[in-house]
């Protein structure tokens, strides 16, 4: 048998294995052929989940369970003097209190105290009767004033950004934009968003004797969620299991335990109870993480012909007490010359947390719609400019499907063209992802003499329908319907497993799943075919039969005996007493990495109210090859939900003089509705070729930058900050009569 | 949230008793508790009792219409108001403030009486770290702030603008209150039940400590009255208003005999502008009369640093909701 090498992860070491793979088994069953991949898969857990039998981490109730609740700070930057919790500890259902060892606070919300009790009300009153005695520090809210002379510090052992930050250059900028026909001068802004995981974070700890820990966690990653707690609460992670059957959304948030998650286990223990600690909304809004702000100038320029030829950008971004708000500019196009500078400015709000393509929908957004001002100015059609200038030929194709499907060819180039008061236009952007996979996470699949399947593996589904995937899987190649399939994920038990981030799951469960089945087949066979009185190699599984050759090797040109045809239950019959378990690895060739996609959108913008009604979005994706269609689907409609909601109404704001956040809530942070849901078309540009790649993150990323070019062309009000709110919209309206008419 | 004891009396006695002078919001009726509920969750108002107001028999309840007008219990909820086919008959401007208001599941809830008495909806004033002006204390962090949902007219100590938006389409209609108490009843007309905050009374009505809203009664309009409600927000439901228009007319032939012109989402008290109906008052349908009542309108606007958006947005909805309003003549004679 071929032999491959792959690289597995050993108490936390990488280490280099060779396995061996059946011959002609490295490579998926092509779409045409396949039963079951590639075809529309109503999610497995879909009847648990609408019948609300399903238990997320908030339903997870026990016997004598308390509730956890964490105090936070009232001010956004202070020095913490005392913390008195006398009065508290005394008050009815109080059964413990634990401060934070923490001298200072960052952010208003920042975290104080943990509290256990009988309660959430009483855990709330015991928050109201502790003490705590601040020195107030000065603070900071925005980049802007982190950025001012004299600005206070948000760390005093650091300034608030690099003052000496490198500045990358390619080429001859200065020259290039000499020689250019069209240069555009502009800032663009977006806002910190937060990830609005619809379940909160937060778990459920319950002790069993002094070191064994079980851990209910609403997390992305059971592992990293079990590793954080081993270390923190300085036990053996063999010793803890952390399980998540069903969350409720991540989009980056959800890796590890979290000071909620390490004070709810110590509060357990303290009380010697199980203790449920969910954030509050308000928790979750301060302290659960966010997507950093971006302030990004730019200057660029382009040819006579329409060919970017300079990129300049000073570019900063604020992940408030956190680093890493970086982004890519000119995100896809290629320009021959650039001068980029990027700075990470701290202030004094909660810490950004990877969300949903980190970076990429800021950098996405300045990009495009520099772009497009580009396109504009020389007259240029936008579609035929991005072409000119990306040089990704996949996505040519895609920016030709997505034109056609939209009906770019039939609008009136003219920006504000239409007649009346509401105007449609239409804008693009492009978006670019990694997605591969990698040998995190083996799979393993058992089949049982009553013919029952199990597959296990230390995934979790973070609601992207990975165990659908891995039945789906084990079900194509075992002959078998996925329902057929039991799957056994989210929990830590069940083997090791990467976290479910930068859109990695898929592309790295699928080609575990699909060698557990290839060798679970392979033992079935060796299993049963002595007593079938053939050899293993004259076998065959499809459409719950087993099906015997009249000699030869099973293979498409195989002539069957259908007289020996049994059914999947009696196969599986003839195992008697021996059960199949087999164990599949990641190997390379079933899974690549790097995607393309480009988005359409037409809105209508009323141009007396401000308003911005998207009308229809075409999103035309890759993911080389798709396992599931429907959920692919339910990705990108949730990606462009996303999208539509950093595009039009999503947007934390801060006190610009106190650095407190207003609208912790959600009626005055806005995220989108139905009402706002445009009609969604999605196109595949399949590359079955390619094996699977993720599909999670691309669909988020162009909407901010194609909203805002489509409000442009209806109505020729240029925004250049996100969100595209009415506010602004009549600004930029205002503004632009203002010049009409020389006033 | 402070706990609190809860009754639920059947009698308007034993509720005026319940009531009584305890001191200030120490007892707080509570009806549909959309707003009441949510604010002690806030912990903006920690009543020591709540007296729930839906066990009495005593109130009217629902819409009826007699000889003196409609009247509506003050229990009706937005979701009766929405579905009444005698309001979108009598008073259209009703049926859509209400059906724009809130969500399904909160105009279930949500009674009309509520909905007069609901507080601001001022992120400063929801979050109780701000003790401002409104709350008894010293100065409004709004002012100098995050106010783009702020007001434009009548601000000072308080910016925050009235949330409601059945408040100006019931102004519009010339509706009164009707409010019991221990020593009576007394009638007031909306324009007077509404009041801006001043020193010695931080809130915008004048209903007074132990006092009931027991019902409205929107007072019979001539034939051929028409009114509108129009709404402007930044999501398409769900969302207060960034501002609102009500508007009454009656029309004769082309000419504009009578109306009522009431801005919303500008001040903290729905916000009548009787310049800006003196104008119309008289006049004759066409030409710019649209435009320049809307000048006039907003005429005496104050944006503060942020909200100045909201002036182009209520010249277009006054705009199109006298012309949606006039569209077609009424035959005179
Ligand atoms: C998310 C959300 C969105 C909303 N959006 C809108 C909107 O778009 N437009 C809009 O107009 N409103 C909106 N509202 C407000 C909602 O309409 C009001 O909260 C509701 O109408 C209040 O009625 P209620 O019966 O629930 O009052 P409660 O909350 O029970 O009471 C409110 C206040 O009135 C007092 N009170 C109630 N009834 C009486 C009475 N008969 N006599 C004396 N005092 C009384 C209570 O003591 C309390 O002080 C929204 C509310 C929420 C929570
Ligand atoms: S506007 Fe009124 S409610 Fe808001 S902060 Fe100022 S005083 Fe308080």
């Amino acid at each position: 048998m071929p032999k491959v090498k792959i690289t597995v992860v050993e108490n936390g070491f990488d280490k280099e294995i060779e396995v061996e793979v059946p011959e002609g088994s490295a490579s998926w069953t092509p779409p045409s052929e396949s039963a079951v991949l590639g075809k529309r898969i109503v999610r497995l857990d879909a009847p648990e989940k609408v019948s609300g039998r399903a238990k997320y981490t908030y339903d997870i109730n026990l016997p004598g369970l308390l509730h956890g609740y964490i105090l936070q700070s009232p001010l956004a930057h202070a020095r913490i003097k005392s913390i008195d919790i006398s009065r508290a500890e005394k008050m009815p259902g109080v059964k413990a209190i634990i401060p934070l060892d923490k001298k200072e606070v960052f952010y208003h919300g920042d975290e104080l105290v943990g509290i256990a009790a009988t309660s959430m009300n009483a855990a709330e009153e015991a928050g109201r009767a502790i003490k705590i005695e601040y020195e107030p520090l000065p603070h900071v809210a925005y980049i802007d004033q982190a950025l001012a002379k004299g600005a206070p510090q948000v760390f005093s052992d650091r300034p608030n950004a690099n003052p000496k930050p490198e500045t990358r250059r390619e080429g001859d900028p200065a020259a290039a934009f000499k020689g250019a026909k069209a240069t555009v001068t502009a800032t663009y802004e977006t806002p910190v968003i937060c990830h609005v995981c619809l379940e909160p974070h937060g778990l459920v700890a319950q002790w069993n004797g002094d070191d064994e820990l079980t851990v209910w966690a609403s997390t992305q990653g059971v592992h990293s969620v079990r590793g954080d707690l081993a270390t923190a609460l300085n036990i053996p992670a063999s010793k803890i299991n952390v399980i998540t059957h069903h969350m409720g959304g991540g989009f980056g948030s959800k890796f590890g335990a979290g000071v909620e998650g390490v004070m709810a286990a110590r509060l357990a223990k303290k009380a010697g109870a199980p203790v449920k600690m969910m954030m509050t909304r308000r928790h979750e809004f301060h302290s659960s993480g966010n997507r950093p702000s971006s302030l990004q100038r730019i200057k660029a320029a382009a040819d006579a012909d329409g060919k970017l030829v300079a990129w300049e950008i000073d570019g900063y971004g604020s992940g408030g007490i956190n680093g890493g708000a970086g982004y890519p500019s000119p995100y896809v196009y290629r320009v021959p010359n650039q001068s980029r500078t990027m700075r990470d400015v701290f202030t004094n709000g909660g810490g950004a947390r990877a969300m949903r393509a980190p970076g990429h929908p800021q950098g996405s957004f300045a990009t495009e719609v520099m772009v497009d001002e580009l396109a504009y100015q020389l007259g240029i059609d936008p579609v035929e400019f991005r072409i000119k200038n990306d040089p990704n030929e996949l996505r040519h194709r895609q920016y030709r499907l997505g034109a056609e499907a939209i009906g770019w060819a039939n609008r009136n180039p003219k920006p504000g063209a239409s007649n009346g008061a509401k105007k449609r236009g239409m804008g693009l952007g492009a978006c670019t992802w990694g997605g591969g996979g990698g040998p995190s996470t083996p799979v393993t699949v058992n089949i049982h003499p009553d013919g029952s399947v199990e597959a296990i593996s230390g995934t979790q589904d973070l609601g992207t329908g990975t165990r659908t995937v891995i039945a789906a899987i084990i079900a194509e190649e075992l002959g078998l319907q996925p329902n057929q399939i039991s799957t056994k994920i989210g929990e830590t038990r069940y083997g090791p497993s990467g976290g479910s981030g930068g859109s990695t799951t898929c592309a790295s469960v699928s080609p575990a799943a699909k060698m557990a089945g290839v060798f679970a087949k392979q033992q079935l066979f060796e299993k049963i075919a002595p007593k079938l009185g053939v050899k293993p190699e004259q076998l065959a599984l499809r459409d719950g039969k087993i099906r015997v050759t009249q000699g030869g090797p099973a293979g498409k040109d195989a002539k069957w005996d259908e007289s020996k045809t049994i059914s999947w239950k009696q196969a599986a019959a003839r195992l008697g007493m021996e059960e199949v378990s087999a164990r599949g690895q990641w190997i390379p060739g079933l899974s690549s990495s790097g995607v393309a996609g480009v988005q359409f959108i037409e809105v209508e913008v009323d141009t007396e109210t401000g308003r911005v009604q998207p009308l229809k979005v075409v999103a035309v994706h890759d993911c080389g090859l798709v396992i599931n269609r429907m959920a692919t689907e339910s990705q990108i409609n949730g990606g462009v939900i996303a999208g539509i909601g950093f595009a039009l109404l999503e947007e934390r704001v801060l006190d610009r003089n106190t650095a407190r956040f207003l609208n912790d809530h959600f009626v005055d942070y806005k995220i989108p509705g139905t009402y706002e849901m445009p009609e969604i078309e999605v196109i595949f540009t399949d590359q079955p070729e390619r094996g699977v790649i993720g599909i999670g993150e691309p669909p988020v990323i162009p909407l901010g930058g194609a909203l805002a070019n489509a409000v442009y062309h209806a109505c020729g009000a240029r925004i250049r900050s996100l969100p595209v709110t009415p506010n602004k919209v009549l600004a930029a309206l205002k503004g632009l009569r203002q010049q009409d008419t020389g006033l | 949230m402070k706990t609190f004891e809860y009754d639920s009396p059947e009698t308007l006695e034993e509720t005026f008793s319940l009531l009584g002078p305890d001191g200030e919001g120490a007892t707080r009726p509570l009806a549909g508790g959309t707003d009441l509920l949510t604010l002690m969750k806030a912990d903006i108002v920690s009543p020591d009792r709540l007296v729930n107001l839906k066990r009495l028999g005593e109130l009217p309840s629902g819409i009826k219409e007699t000889g003196d007008g409609v009247t509506l219990g003050a229990l009706t909820t937005l979701t009766e108001i929405e579905r009444s086919p005698l309001l979108r008959r009598r008073c259209p401007a009703l049926t859509e403030a209400a059906s724009l208001a809130a969500t399904p599941q909160l105009r279930n809830m949500a009674t009309i009486g509520g909905n007069l008495l609901q507080r601001p909806r001022c992120w400063y004033y929801r979050n109780s770290l701000f003790h401002c002006w409104l709350k008894g204390g010293d100065d409004c962090p709004a002012c100098d702030g995050q106010n783009q949902y702020h007001a434009l007219f009548g601000g000072g100590p308080c910016y925050a603008v009235h949330p409601s938006d059945l408040a100006p389409a019931l102004l519009a209609l010339d509706a009164e209150v009707i409010l019991k108490s221990r020593n009576g009843e007394r009638r007031v007309s909306l324009s007077e039940f509404f009041a801006l905050p001043e020193e010695g009374r931080r809130t915008e009505t004048t209903i007074r400590e132990g006092e009931l809203v027991t019902a409205l009664r929107i007072p019979p309009h001539p034939e051929g009255t028409r009114s509108t409600y129009l709404k402007a927000m930044d999501r398409k439901v769900w969302a207060f208003a960034l501002v609102g228009v009500a508007a009454a007319v009656r029309l004769e032939g082309k000419r504009i005999e009578e109306v009522r012109l009431v801005l919303n989402g500008v001040a903290p008290v729905p916000w009548r502008v009787r310049e800006a109906e003196g104008e119309l008052i008289g006049s004759e349908v066409g030409g710019e009369l649209f435009t320049h009542v809307s000048e006039t309108a907003l005429k005496g606007a104050r944006p503060l640093e942020h909200n100045a958006y909201k002036i182009p947005l209520l010249k277009t909805l006054i705009r199109r909701a006298l012309e949606t309003l006039t569209e077609t003549e009424v035959p005179s004679g």
